[in-house]
């Protein structure tokens, strides 16, 4: 299904003739399909990993609850980093382009998707808002996912890397209750510190609980407000960055 | 609510592969650990069949548990809540089965 236009695109069907696998017993036939749902999604993915690829293009996929900061963290890290990162943003909502027009207000490209009822980005839909993007050789593309830890989580979009952001306000259980998201995701950004001296949030039993879903994942607490640590933030991106352009060929 | 996507997809997917015929059981295997739930899966199937021609066809969900091999001791075990850890105490996993979200077969007439 295009999520983009909501159309159906369905095949041409011609009649049944059986295939190797399926069984017959008078009018009834069990067909063998053996097929994963989400193995188109996948082949978009990895097509978009591809396209990526041979553009030196870093895709970082950002996920978190609504209201983590997710927006206000790129319009900071797009601003400091001018001049040194070239950057474009690629917005996930169900509804409006306010996202967008932050986004731009910082004299940064983006494009906004609007989901409608879907709950989260797919492949088949990056696919389209990078074409519209076309974004720079050897540049970063932050999509920001649609605010949501359950449904994103599931769907790979052919990102070099997932980073996932949780503010304090939060509580630092978020991990365990969504742990299909936490085990998945390279980087987890704990944002708001600013706020922590204000809420009871345990960083380190965050931290923990992380890492014991998944034992690989970076994690940093940062403050988009006061710039805490966004620092160590920007040295992540600047060696994800040039991890993924090319060496220079002759 | 990502299972009406999966559904809508799941049913494009048959309809094709009927090529016309009309389809009575559809079988999707939903892994223990693939974050789908079957009983939403089921809800949206209902409201996606309707009016297409596989209208009539019922669904057969089948669970499929999850497993796991430890990193930290070798030890494989079945693995249905990601919360769980190793006999050894590790959590350090690899998932091995249970994340498959599979249409198996279909039934037609």
């Amino acid at each position: 299904m295009c999520t983009t236009c909501g159309c159906l695109q369905m095949a041409d069907v011609g009649p049944y003739e059986p295939r190797r696998g399926d069984t017959q017993a008078g009018q009834r036939a069990t067909l063998s399909i053996e097929q994963a749902v989400l193995a188109k999604s996948a082949r978009q993915a990895d097509r978009n990993r591809r396209w990526l690829a041979e553009r030196g293009i870093l895709a970082l996929n950002l996920m978190s609850a609504p209201g983590a900061g997710k927006t206000r963290l790129l319009e900071r890290t797009l601003t400091e980093l001018k001049g040194e990162l070239a950057m474009s943003v690629i917005e996930g909502d169900q509804e409006t382009a306010f996202d967008a027009d932050r986004i731009r207000a910082t004299g940064c490209r983006a494009v906004q998707i609007n989901t409608g009822t879907g709950c989260h980005i797919d492949a088949e839909v990056l696919g389209h808002a990078l074409h519209e993007l076309a974004p720079a050789r050897n540049s970063v593309v932050m999509i920001e996912n649609v605010g949501n830890l359950v449904c994103p989580a599931l769907f790979e979009l052919g990102e070099r890397a997932r980073v996932v952001i949780l503010s304090v306000t939060e509580g630092e259980d978020k991990p365990l209750k969504y742990p299909h998201m936490f085990r998945r995701c390279d980087l987890l950004l704990i944002n708001k510190a600013d706020l922590l001296p204000h809420v009871a949030f345990d960083v380190e039993r965050c931290v923990a609980y992380a890492r014991r879903l998944n034992p690989a994942i970076d994690c940093l607490t940062v403050s988009a407000v006061s710039g805490h640590n966004l620092a160590r933030w920007y040295g992540w991106l600047r060696a994800q960055a040039a991890a993924a352009r090319h060496p220079v060929t002759t | 609510m990502h299972e009406l996507g999966l559904m809508q997809h799941i049913i494009e997917t048959c309809r094709a592969e009927a090529r016309g015929a009309r389809v009575e059981l559809i079988t999707v295997e939903v892994g223990t650990l693939s974050g789908v739930m079957p009983e939403a899966l089921a809800f949206c199937f209902e409201l996606c069949v309707e009016d297409t021609p596989l209208a009539g066809a019922r669904l057969q969900l089948v669970r499929t548990p999850g497993r796991a091999r430890c990193r930290a001791c070798g030890a494989e075990f079945e693995l249905n809540d990601l919360l769980q850890g190793c006999d050894c105490g590790s959590y350090h996993l690899a998932i091995t089965a249970g994340q498959e979200l599979r249409i198996k077969q279909m039934e037609v007439a």
